[in-house]
């Protein structure tokens, strides 16, 4: 199962596991795919807010560089820093031990996309 | 192992009590250490104890496993590893240059200070624009210098700007240049024909929408300090608007930099000044023929409009001319002037990298402004004939006219799962040194390919054949392009290890 079904998604291959208090946020099987093997992750401090679609971190691979963008309006409750040592989590686990951030959602995110929809846009982007 | 494949570290090679350097004993009471405690080092660290032909063999050995210019070719796309003329190493080596003092008085430097006014001249006439400094040391302190520039002349006349526009094919350093400039960087959209869109861009498959330049402007007017912009741009393609570009920033009081990373396609043809650029860095060690990295320090020098003039790091070099009678040729003297209020201060120890500025001005008066533009004109046939001959066998995902470089993808390739590192390794059993890989990242699996005007048409036309064979090889054995490169000391290098978890510091300790 590439894409949870419990799971919101977005145009730029984040996911976010929406809760009122408390959402994750990561990014997706096929981003990191995409990327090659990660080897940095930078995150934003705890604290920070994002407005959707703003950048609120970047992901490196061997072979390039990537925003990270928010899925929705969100303030920074917590960011996982184990990643900072374990960059690898990205490729080996992308929706489990490399969540990126936590937050606390300020807007709805109505517009996000279900895994249904999205393993539709990704089979439309790989032709 | 062959000794030549299997070269250990230095520290390896080290034996106790061994040396390479004769001393005297000491004859003379040892002087007292009056280094504050503060200062001194804790842990030394180890040194290798080595002979001398051991150190020599050793970096010998280690420099046989280089690749160089002198070797072949070398088409690193946006590099510009141009040859560097032999003449630039007499000149600059002559000793009223090399062993002259920096701290020496303006009297005794007047052929250093010649020089330097000089270059600026010859990088005025260039640029099309007003003044130039010669001390940034590298292309990224040249941006760094220029939006400074912008900056001070922003708040020396009461602004307080907010943002610079950054197109998303830029050089990476364009952004982070801005950032370090106390600038919020904003994005600009380019269009299918890679160069900056004016409006904004829909993507057809997922229907985000990137910003283009006219909605930029319109949202953010007063409130952008200026616009970074490479020209022609990372893609090898001159932006066909410049003009417009220019003349909108200026419209909502901005200022326009331009990187000059690729003015190796413009030198003698076309002025920056002309087209409306107020500020711009060179790379003497791309378009002026200067080594490159380990061959010697970059140097980014800084060309201006005269409204930025008074901010330009100090001293400057000024000519007095003293008029000695009716018909007789005026005399020249030179000095510095510290006397500049406005300046952002040095951005350089002393006056730049000097020994560059030798080697850029040999390179100038050796070639004449004549042979500067056949320079010019050459890199973009070279470019364009490379285009012709791999275009189909490669694909060209922009296809609007090339000028200095050319940038391919593994498109084509990558249905038989060979995909850009592949191609770049196998190039190294070819002989050749690949060309730049996935970058501008707005080309997914970009090859850029920049053959400058180095290289003979012979000399091309084996690079070419490297490439449609390894276009062979993808589509017929993409095994063989998996396991390259099989001719070099070493095989496949495991890069995301040395990313993850780099080791940039032998220990006694160490395993390797």
């Amino acid at each position: 199962m590439s894409y949870p079904p419990n799971l919101k998604y977005t145009k730029d291959h984040e996911w976010i596991q929406m809760d009122d208090a408390q959402s994750l946020i990561g990014i997706t099987q096929y981003a990191q795919e995409a990327l090659g093997d990660v080897v940095f992750v930078d995150l934003p401090e705890v604290g920070s807010t994002f407005k959707s679609g703003g950048v609120f971190g970047t992901v490196e691979s061997v072979k390039t560089v990537s925003d990270l963008f928010s899925p929705i309006d969100l303030e920074v409750t917590e960011v996982n820093a184990e990643l900072k040592d374990h960059p690898e989590w990205v490729n080996e686990d992308p929706y489990g031990k490399a969540w990126m951030i936590k937050v606390k959602p300020l807007s709805s995110g109505t517009d996000l996309m279900s895994a249904a929809e999205y393993e539709k846009l990704i089979a439309s982007e790989s032709h | 192992m062959n000794l030549r494949s299997r070269e250990p570290l230095i520290f390896k090679r080290s034996v106790e009590g061994k040396i390479g350097m004769d001393l005297p004993q000491l004859d003379v009471p040892p002087a007292e250490d009056t280094r504050p405690l503060h200062l001194k080092r804790k842990d030394f660290g180890v040194l290798p104890s080595c002979s001398e032909p051991e150190i020599i063999r050793h970096f010998t050995r280690l420099s046989l496993w280089n690749y160089g210019m002198d070797q072949g070719m070398y088409p690193l796309g946006s590099c510009t590893m141009k040859h560097n003329p032999r003449l630039n190493e007499v000149t600059s080596a002559l000793p009223g240059f090399s062993e002259s003092h920096p701290m020496a008085s303006d009297e005794h430097l007047q052929g250093n200070l010649e020089l330097i006014f000089t270059l600026q001249e010859w990088l005025k006439e260039v640029t099309g624009l007003h003044a130039v400094t010669l001390q940034p040391s590298a292309g990224a302190a040249g941006e760094l210098t220029g939006v400074l520039l912008i900056r001070a002349y922003h708040l020396a006349h009461g602004h307080h700007k907010k943002f610079i526009l950054v197109p998303d094919s830029a050089h990476g350093t364009n952004p982070a240049t801005a950032a370090m400039a106390g600038y919020d960087v904003i994005d600009v959209a380019s269009g299918p024909d890679g160069c900056v869109s004016f409006e904004d861009i829909t993507d057809s498959v997922t229907g985000k929408v990137k910003r283009g330049f006219n909605s930029v402007i319109q949202e953010h007017g007063a409130d952008i300090a200026g616009l970074m912009i490479t020209n022609p741009n990372t893609l090898g393609i001159f932006e066909s608007r410049i003009g417009d570009i220019c003349s909108e920033i200026h419209r909502v009081g901005g200022l326009v930099y331009m990187d000059g990373a690729n003015m190796n396609a413009l030198v003698g043809v076309a002025r920056p000044g002309d087209f409306g650029i107020d500020v711009m860095h060179m790379n003497l060690h791309k378009t002026m023929s200067t080594p490159h990295g380990g061959g010697g320090p970059g140097a980014g020098p800084v060309a201006c409009v005269a409204a930025l003039e008074p901010f330009l790091p100090r001293p400057v070099v000024v000519r007095d001319t003293q008029k000695i009678g009716e018909g007789e040729v005026p005399e020249h003297r030179y000095r510095w002037d510290w006397n500049r209020p406005q300046s952002i201060g040095k951005v350089h120890t002393f006056f730049g990298n000097y020994g560059m500025l030798v080697r850029a001005l040999t390179y100038c008066m050796s070639h004449g402004s004549d042979g500067l533009r056949e320079a010019t004109l050459r890199a973009i046939v070279n470019a364009n004939y490379v285009r012709s001959q791999l275009v189909g066998v490669y694909h060209l995902p922009v296809t609007s006219p090339t000028m200095h470089e050319v940038v391919f993808n593994d498109a084509i390739q990558a249905k038989n799962g060979v995909h850009t590192l592949d191609i770049a390794k196998r190039l190294i059993d070819y002989g050749f040194h690949p060309p730049t890989v996935y970058f501008p990242m707005v080309v997914s699996g970009a090859l850029m390919i920049e053959p400058t005007e180095t290289e003979s048409k012979e000399e091309l036309d084996a690079f070419i054949h490297a490439m449609k064979s390894i276009a062979q090889e993808a589509s017929e054995s993409p095994d063989l392009v998996h396991q390259a490169p099989v001719t070099a000391p070493l095989r496949r290098l495991d890069e995301t290890t040395a990313a993850r978890k780099p080791v940039l510091r032998w220990l006694p300790n160490s395993v390797t």
